[in-house]
């Protein structure tokens, strides 16, 4: 394998650094985690002239080198572990033509490590738009490297860039500044201490916030010779070191940057006003969040018909294709209709992230930061907790991963606590097949029954968070410095690559990981369903056609059975009347007693089937939680799907289809609701689904942790399980204490 | 006239003063928010609070409790619009 180049992206937050990514790589790029945290790792391969390949690794955004994050501290620690495979050869520090003063300070701290670095030069094309003009050349100079003038949005000066990382090896590793000067005697004995250290990098590890290189870091303390500075000290020199730099940053652009004040206003400031008044700011946010919920509603119907036709299909397919038997049902009914289940909510994901990451692109998501910060404030939340909120609508996990840009770790903690009360997008199939069980179908107010209960469902999500944050607020006593820096990006259109990768990117990792869960529960399910040990398992069928043969079958069936033949002998005598077909009565009766043969058979099949259930693996875990569920309005069956749904929210409408059995040729949500509405309960009578239980288990939903998924990465963030197992008991206890006040009072 | 960011008025200018070591997060001086200087009060929140400046061509939202921590010099009077 011939080497290839490390290339690492590096630069502030809003500058195009994942455009210029996506234009080096293409679509050959893969997103995972560094080890053993969640944040992400973006790496892709990029071509280089005269046959050469690139590794291209996408690092966190920062604005310098001294971290204040874990995402920061990934891209400060690669930089300075020379060991690491992924060291890169040469940095690429992307800046913006707008932003270049600001972004230099990156840069000059990265060319002052030694690590060879190219400047990208983004957003050339707002240029002209800005007033902006620039001295390449003489910049090149001063700033002893190379420059790539980039546009990203046009595509122009990428092979430049491409070049110039090809030629890395010309590329001067001299330092920028000399950070000596700001305390020289305080160097000085840095350098006694560590003759054979850049001191440059010392200082840095010396001065990281975050848990950072703890084997270096102990090296220097335990040095005797040496002693450390207290915080504020060394915080001092931060500060001094910054102002050095940008001492040195304005020398050099004073010569090289010319800017046109006048052209460099004028709509991001008209846009601003507009985007942040008092009343049409919160105006407008409130009209785009209402058309992105239409938007998500109206649009995914068709797409979704279409993946739930082929589901169907395929379950179909593999019936008739594979020779029956226990692993052909498994594949057509454990994990095909578990995997649709969650396929058929992809276009909804999909525009939800689609939306997601354009209020981002377009630099809206900052102005709703501005306007609501003050809003959120009370509740111990900060206008940077809106973000995850909104996302928790897609779904909890990165909205949870979002609350890293939180500087206040009590405003992330408690952000962090109450965003899994938003309904996530697990939560819809639950309440759609609830929803049109049990409310009905009329309208009030031209508004429907059933929308309108969705959209409360929604608003009780919100409401749950803000009130579960304001108790939080009071209750935990963390001191933080309050701290709030929102950066206010340029207006930009989006990207199109860009909206699409993240797009693409965000829905396959939700549906692989669920999907893996559901596969998981399905085969468990299955299995546990499917077998038992109990002499009644055994005997199923004799029992079961005992007792049709002394009781008949249950009442549901014998009126399914009638009406059935109802229906067929119309259809029947209609034929016959538009002499569709010549028969006479005879053949009819005959006709009418082979159908009915026909559903009776069915019938008593089904009623075997679910006798088996009852006495299965799964039928005696029902039966032994039943007692918990039962002052909530559920029978054991439901009990189940509760139960397997904590593991994932959205495996319930899988779970009850598996266990009520459907008839396999018919795996769609109108039959399984119909069973559902069917479902009478043995003692009372009355159906199982009826408004109180309904109401109960949307509520339970509504509020109960519900997703193990989203627990594993609260621990991750948080560092500790003591928060995921408080949100995990609370939570659930809450939902457990208001579905039973909601079914005892409704019933 | 000594005032500190918190008390400008929408278009005001000033430039940073010296000011104590401690006091703001090294963010906010990556960011420019260095003594020396200018500071634009760019757009207010609705509900006064944060507020949004131009501080070295970075523009960014900060609280009103860390802007009155920024003493200022003023440079124009009259660019209230």
């Amino acid at each position: 394998m011939s080497k290839q180049i490390n290339v690492a992206l590096i630069g502030n937050p809003n500058t195009g650094k994942t455009s210029v990514f996506n234009q080096l790589t293409g679509l050959k790029q893969k997103v995972g985690n560094y080890p053993g945290i969640t944040v992400e790792k973006k790496e892709g391969v990029c071509k280089l002239p005269r046959g050469v390949k690139a590794h291209i690794l996408d690092l966190p955004g920062t604005y310098s080198l001294n971290t204040t994050s874990l995402d920061e501290s990934v891209a400060v620690e690669l930089l300075l572990n020379k060991n690491d495979k992924d060291h890169p050869d040469v940095a690429v520090v992307i800046s913006d033509v707008e932003n270049l003063k600001r972004n230099l300070l990156l840069f000059t701290q990265i060319k002052d490590l030694r690590i060879p670095a190219i400047l990208v030069i983004n957003m050339a094309d707002r240029m002209t738009r800005t007033g902006i003009s620039l001295d390449i050349p003489l910049l090149e100079e001063k700033l002893d490297t190379k420059i790539a003038l980039v546009s990203t949005r046009k595509g122009t000066g990428i092979d430049r860039l491409k070049e110039l990382i090809s030629e890395y090896k010309t590329l001067s590793r001299n330092p920028n500044v000399d950070t000596t000067v700001i305390e020289p005697s305080y160097f000085e004995r840095l350098k006694e201490t560590f003759p054979n250290q850049d001191l440059y990098k010392l200082w840095l590890v010396i001065t990281q916030d975050v848990n950072f290189m703890p084997i270096e870091k102990m090296l220097i303390k335990d040095s005797s010779s040496f002693t450390t500075k207290s915080k504020s000290e060394l915080k001092r020199l931060q500060q001094k070191e910054t102002i050095l730099r940008y001492q040195f940053i304005n020398g050099i652009l004073k010569e090289t940057y010319k800017i046109d004040i006048a052209a460099a206003k004028g709509f991001r400031a008209s846009l601003d006003k507009i985007l942040t008044h008092k009343i049409f700011g919160y105006l407008i946010f409130f009209v785009i969040l209402l058309s992105i919920f239409q938007a998500i509603y109206d649009w995914s119907g068709y797409p979704q018909a279409i993946i739930e036709t082929f589901f169907a299909s395929a379950s179909e397919w593999v019936k008739n294709t594979l020779p029956p038997g226990v692993f052909t049902n498994l594949i057509a009914e454990g994990v095909l209709s578990g995997i649709g289940g969650i396929v058929v909510f992809v276009p909804q994901i999909a525009f939800l992230f689609l939306f997601i990451s354009l209020l981002e692109e377009t630099g809206y998501m900052s102005r709703v930061v501005f306007l609501m910060d003050k809003l959120m404030r009370p509740f111990g939340l900060s206008g940077k907790s809106v973000v995850p909120l909104i996302s928790g609508t897609a779904c909890a996990i990165p909205a949870v991963m979002a609350t890293r840009t939180i500087e206040n770790w009590k405003e992330r903690l408690i952000t962090i606590l109450v965003t899994p009360f938003t309904t996530c997008s697990a939560r819809l199939p639950v309440y759609l097949i609830i929803i049109a069980l049990v409310i009905p179908k009329g309208r009030f107010l031209g508004l429907n029954y059933q929308g309108l209960t969705l959209m409360l469902l929604y608003l009780i999500g919100f409401g749950a968070a803000i009130l579960a944050a304001m108790v939080l607020n009071r209750i935990l006593k963390i001191k933080s410095r309050s701290f709030f820096v929102v950066e206010m990006p340029n207006y930009k259109l989006p990207l199109f690559k860009n909206v699409v990768f993240t797009v693409w990117e965000k829905t396959k990792s939700f549906v692989v990981g669920a999907g893996k869960i559901i596969l998981a529960i399905a085969i468990i399910l299955w299995f546990l369903g499917s077998n038992g040990i109990s002499d009644n398992f055994k005997n199923a069928e004799e029992i079961v056609e005992k007792r049709i043969a002394s009781e008949g079958l249950s009442d549901f069936n014998r009126s399914n059975i009638e009406s059935g033949l109802v229906a067929y002998n119309e259809a029947l005598r209609d034929s016959v009347q538009n002499e569709v077909y010549r028969i006479d009565a005879a053949a009819i009766a005959d006709s009418l007693q082979q159908r009915k043969e026909a559903l009776f058979e069915t019938a008593k099949n089904q009623e075997i089937s679910s006798f088996k259930l009852e006495n299965s693996y799964m039928g005696y875990m029902g039966k032994a939680i039943e007692p918990i569920v039962k002052p909530l309005g559920y029978d054991w069956k439901i009990g189940i799907a509760v139960l397997t749904s904590f593991a994932a929210r959205e495996v319930f409408v899988g779970t009850l289809a598996t266990i009520y059995s459907v008839g396999s040729d018919e795996e769609n949500t109108d039959t399984i609701t119909q069973r559902m509405a069917a479902e009478v309960d043995p003692t009372t009578k009355k159906p199982i689904f009826n408004l109180a239980s309904g109401i109960s288990l949307l509520l339970f939903y509504a509020f109960a942790m519900q997703c193990m998924s989203t627990l594993a990465v609260v621990k991750r963030e948080t560092n500790s399980w003591k928060w995921p197992t408080a949100q995990l008991v609370f939570m659930s206890t809450f939902a457990y204490l208001v579905a039973l006040i909601a079914y005892q009072v409704l019933k | 006239m000594e005032i500190t960011v918190a008390q400008l008025k929408r278009g005001q200018k000033g430039i940073i003063k010296e000011f104590a070591d401690d006091i703001l997060p090294i963010k906010l001086l990556e960011l420019g928010c260095l003594p020396g200087n200018q500071v634009e009060l760019v757009q207010v929140a609705p509900l006064k609070d944060p507020i949004y400046i131009n501080v070295n061509g970075s523009h960014i939202a900060i609280r009103r409790s860390m802007a009155a921590l920024i003493q200022l010099e003023i440079i124009e009077e009259d660019t209230v619009r």
